[in-house]
């Protein structure tokens, strides 16, 4: 073990831990500000906020030779007997200089700025710069200009530090912004006819410290500090991003990537993260209706389990289609209810949809062509349930065949994702349930209709294509008029209470041996279910 | 002894350039003798003169060498720094339009003792002659088998290739030098790693300024002994001077009756470059101050003209350090406040907007000398100034390059050396408002203030 002295403390560091300065004084839980430096990037250590004292401590005698000059604490690495001072007179002259130079241009709109609130410039100023202004340079400028679709430069709040440059270097690997000009007349720009477009453009907006790079689809649409972040899982492909979902009054105004090591690291791609618009779209189904002898009528979600325990028992023979759109928890509390039901019921893995190719980035990042969360998930779950997985082509080819009574689809595909002919085959016996959150033409047919919930209103757990199950919580609650897939087959199992996600997710790992893994609950950050299989 | 110069003996021939004459006068014996040598002979040798760079930090050369790798397998890579920026300066130039043959000898044998079979030559944009000249120097080269292949049958190849920079300053630092050869945007690199570990290309490089080649090629000629018998010796109090020997390139300009480039061996005081080179300060004037070595070294006011011009003297008298040997005489004549101006001007242009000190406290030194010369300056902003000047640079650590240490001296140089008479001038400017203080955003009144 290494140790490194952080302001007086000493703390312990694995010895092939590779920590910087600011790595290992976060260790010692001190916080050393910082611009430009990231942990997903190279180091350029111009910004200067870091500047920290910096020494050697001598193993034997115990004493501390300390550099004279200050060094950034994002270059300096932290190794056996380093010493770094944090507090020192000499590092806060140099924060508040530093702070003060990036002020003296910044036009100061934090009214306007959308990045008020959680902008580092403010919260550095605030803790580490001056109480008064000695320039008496008065900037407002606030020129603004498209950097591509979906990003936004402020032009005059840039600080320079040039993570988002080197973003589009280093990890897309596409190269669209760059700097321009000399001294203080730099600005980011891009080569004009290049616009920033590529899939993962949004992440320069969670990269930049300051206001300068604003989402276009956000500005201005809330201030940060009304927004609830709840910790979820992007819906968008099968690698399953860990993100944060960010909403006022259960209406989403933007989703943001949560640091994962194991999945996403620190980004999401644009697909992802701006796919949350179909939760709030007006398209949406929410009322729960049965078709009677003179079309269809509403009935009550009180009355649905009993309604659907009843079609169910009366038909006999079913069929059950479960959409990769479904929790682990939803898709094992449907399955176990068929089988009460039915034990010769027929279990269908739902269409998977799939569009173009996987898309790897230069470092690693991938965006999957399966645009659904948890194929893996409900897999494991229908392999416990079914000797062998019907997919559903085949199930619907050789429909005849399964002949079943009574055909349950669950769906929450945001786009078209069954066809009228498909359509037609299931609706041709007397009972067909849908659940679902758009029209469809399977929806049209079906004797009894049910709302379903999307991705950001369910509770549960999804596994992505790399066997890593991640749980999170509802973030909105679903429209009026929606049930949740999750509460629903917890009433219809005869649950009592409210549907509660963990208790599922461990009845499961004891009865389903892919899932043991996260029998001791699941962290934050996910677990990775093949643990068990290597074992 | 009356001191013959070696480095100018040629320049004034007729078609000094060209590789005849170069050769009539002994030229590229060295680089004959030189393939003979082994290469460690040959840094030895520059060792033991104790060359130390001329492109202005000092840096003794043959020590530089040493810090490449051993036994690397190659490629590395010798980068010669011809982009010479810094105002005032023009040794480079003379050598390169007059001489040119002289720096490729010194080049090639550098480029041997290195190892280096590649060099990159870079020289600023605004040099269009000795661009010329250079380059058909380098043709009569190639010609002559001075490059190539198999040089003169040694087995040893070389091949040089010239660059031409984009006129920036900053591209004379030399990592921002290697970045602007890749192609990049000539932002210096974080050290370490240094060039010599990883440089041009992610190869070990070696940087050297077009005077420090041209020295070498005289070691060469005539010896380490004969260099060192010039110069000033090491100061044996301090251990960490290794002296400055050797003849220099002193470039004088400004107020002077003959501004020119001269050489003369280290260690010629300022008063000496002035009056028994340049013939004394211009219309019978005196001088104010002297810029020791370009403007970013700091200025030499009128006291301190007995600072003699090598590697340790201007810093015991506060500026920077000699710098490129570039003296600048300002008479009594000119204002202080214009000549700061006039230098905030120039770093607040080139600074190249990496760290953040530098870039903005560049500019905001340049916005409060614009106020001031616009007569509303404040006496609070010559402290401001100074602390500007004070805070930012490598030597206090808030910068990546020492480029912003040379922006910062000039600024604390000046004020300090002649706050007297910027407090005058504001004074005499702004006589009702030089005491007012800017606004300030939060301070507690004092109660009953109202």
């Amino acid at each position: 073990m290494a140790t490194v002295i952080i302001d007086g403390n000493e703390i312990e560091i694995g010895d092939d831990e590779r920590l910087n300065g600011i790595q290992a004084a976060r260790r010692a839980g001190v916080d050393i500000p910082h611009y430009c430096w990231h942990q997903g990037l190279s180091v350029v250590a111009s910004c200067r906020m870091c500047l920290v004292e910096t020494g050697q401590r001598n193993p034997e005698t115990g004493e501390v030779s300390m550099m004279p000059r200050v060094v950034p604490a994002c270059q300096t690495p932290a190794s056996d007997n380093s010493v770094f001072v944090t507090n020192s007179d000499k590092v806060k002259e140099a924060r508040a200089m530093v702070e003060e130079d990036l002020l003296i241009r910044h036009p100061i709109d934090c009214p306007i700025c959308d990045k008020a609130g959680e902008c580092h410039l403010q919260d550095y100023h605030f803790e580490h710069g001056r109480a008064e202004r000695r320039a008496d340079i008065k900037p407002f400028t606030s020129r603004r200009r498209p950097m591509g679709d979906t990003v936004t430069l402020f032009v005059d709040r840039c600080v320079m530090c040039t993570r988002c440059v080197r973003f589009t270097r280093e990890i897309t690997g596409t190269s669209e912004l760059m700097v321009v000009n000399r001294g203080a007349n730099e600005e980011i720009d891009v080569f004009p006819g290049y616009p920033l477009n590529n899939k993962l453009s949004g992440n320069v907006v969670d990269l930049c410290p300051v206001g300068a790079l604003g989402d276009t689809d956000f500005l201005y649409s809330q201030r940060v500090w009304f927004m609830k972040k709840h910790d979820h899982v992007c819906a968008g492909c099968s690698t399953g991003c860990s993100i944060t979902v960010e909403e006022n009054q259960d209406k989403i105004y933007r989703l943001k990537p949560r640091e994962n090591e194991h999945i996403n690291h620190w980004w999401m791609c644009d697909e992802g993260r701006y796919g949350f618009k179909h939760v709030h779209d007006s398209a949406r189904l929410t009322e729960p209706r049965i078709l009677g002898e003179e079309g269809y009528e509403n009935i009550e979600w009180s009355e649905v389990p009993q309604f659907v325990e009843r079609e169910l028992r009366k038909a006999g023979r079913v069929a059950e289609i479960i959409s990769p759109h479904l929790t682990v928890e939803e898709a094992f509390m449907l399955c176990s209810y068929i089988r009460q039901i039915d034990e010769q019921a027929t279990l269908i893995l739902g269409p998977i949809p799939t569009v173009g190719e996987d898309e790897s980035f230069p470092n690693g990042f991938t965006i999957h062509a399966e645009k659904c969360p948890n194929l893996r998930g409900v897999e494991a779950v229908l392999n416990k349930f079914s000797p062998t997985l019907t997919t559903f082509d085949t199930f619907i080819e050789q429909f005849d065949l399964y002949s079943p009574n009574t055909v349950w689809v669950t769906g929450g595909y945001k786009s078209d994702w069954i066809s009228a002919e498909a359509a037609q085959t299931l609706a041709s016996k007397n009972t067909l349930i849908v659940q679902d959150i758009f029209s469809s033409p399977v929806w049209k047919l079906a004797t009894v209709q049910l709302p379903g919930a999307a991705f950001a209103e369910r509770q549960g757990s999804y596994v992505n294509c790399n066997d890593q199950l991640q749980s999170f919580d509802w973030a909105v609650r679903s429209p009026a008029g929606v049930m949740v897939e999750g509460q629903l087959y917890w009433r219809m199992l005869g649950r009592s209470g409210l549907y509660n996600a963990k208790s599922m997710l461990t009845e499961i790992a004891r009865e389903i041996p892919y899932f043991s893994a996260a029998s001791g609950g699941v962290p934050n950050l996910g677990v990775d279910l093949k643990i068990n299989q290597l074992a | 002894m009356a001191f013959e110069p070696v480095l100018l003996a040629n320049i004034n021939k007729d078609e000094s350039y060209t590789r005849p004459v170069y050769e009539s006068t002994g030229g590229y014996q060295a680089w004959r003798q030189a393939l003979q040598m082994s290469p460690s002979e040959i840094i030895d040798q520059v060792k033991a003169s104790n060359l130390r760079g001329r492109g202005g930090a000092g840096f003794p050369t043959g020590l530089k060498w040493t810090f490449l790798p051993k036994d690397h397998a190659g490629p590395i890579y010798f980068c010669l720094n011809a982009d010479e920026s810094e105002p005032g300066t023009f040794n480079n130039r003379i050598l390169m339009e007059d001489d040119p043959h002289q720096v490729l000898e010194g080049l090639m044998i550098s480029c041997y003792a290195t190892g280096a079979s590649t060099a990159y030559y870079y020289m600023r944009y605004e040099y269009p002659l000795a661009w010329g000249r250079t380059q058909a120097a380098l043709n009569e080269c190639y010609e002559a088998g001075y490059l190539g292949d198999n040089i003169l049958g040694s087995g040893y190849s070389l091949n040089i290739y010239m660059h031409r920079g984009a006129a920036a300053y900053i591209c004379g630092e030399e990592t921002g030098l290697i970045e602007s050869l890749e192609g990049k945007r000539a932002w210096p690199r974080i050290k370490p790693p240094f060039p010599a570990v990883e440089g041009a290309f992610r190869k070990p490089t070696v940087v050297n300024n077009v005077e420090t080649v041209a020295c070498v090629k005289h070691i060469m000629d005539r010896g380490a002994d004969w260099f060192k018998s010039m110069g000033t010796p090491a100061d044996p109090n301090n251990p960490r001077d290794p002296g400055s020997y050797g003849p220099k390139l002193y470039c004088l300009s400004g107020h002077v009756n003959q501004p020119g480039c001269y050489e003369a061996p280290l260690g010629l005081t300022a008063r000496e470059l002035i009056d028994d080179f340049g013939g004394g300060v211009w219309k019978g004037r005196k001088a104010k101050c002297v810029i020791p070595g370009g403007i970013s070294m700091g200025i030499l006011s009128a006291d301190e003209l007995d600072c003699p011009l090598d590697f340790s003297g201007p810093g015991k008298y506060k500026c920077l350090g000699l710098g490129t040997a570039a003296a600048v005489v300002i008479d009594d004549q000119t204002s202080i406040v214009d000549f700061l101006h006039n230098s905030a001007r120039f770093f607040a242009h080139e600074s190249c907007g990496q760290c953040t000190p530098c870039r903005e406290g560049t500019s905001w030194a340049l916005k409060m000398l614009n106020r001031i010369k616009a007569g509303r300056g404040r006496i609070k902003d010559l402290d401001l100034l100074l602390e500007i000047g004070n805070k930012i640079g490598i030597s206090y650590g808030t910068t990546i390059c020492g480029l912003a240490d040379g922006a910062a001296w000039p600024l604390k140089n000046a004020i300090e050396k002649f706050r007297a008479e910027f407090e005058d001038y504001i004074k005499r400017t702004n006589p009702d408002g030089y005491m007012v203080t800017e606004p300030v955003i939060a301070m507690e009144e004092p109660v009953g203030s109202h």
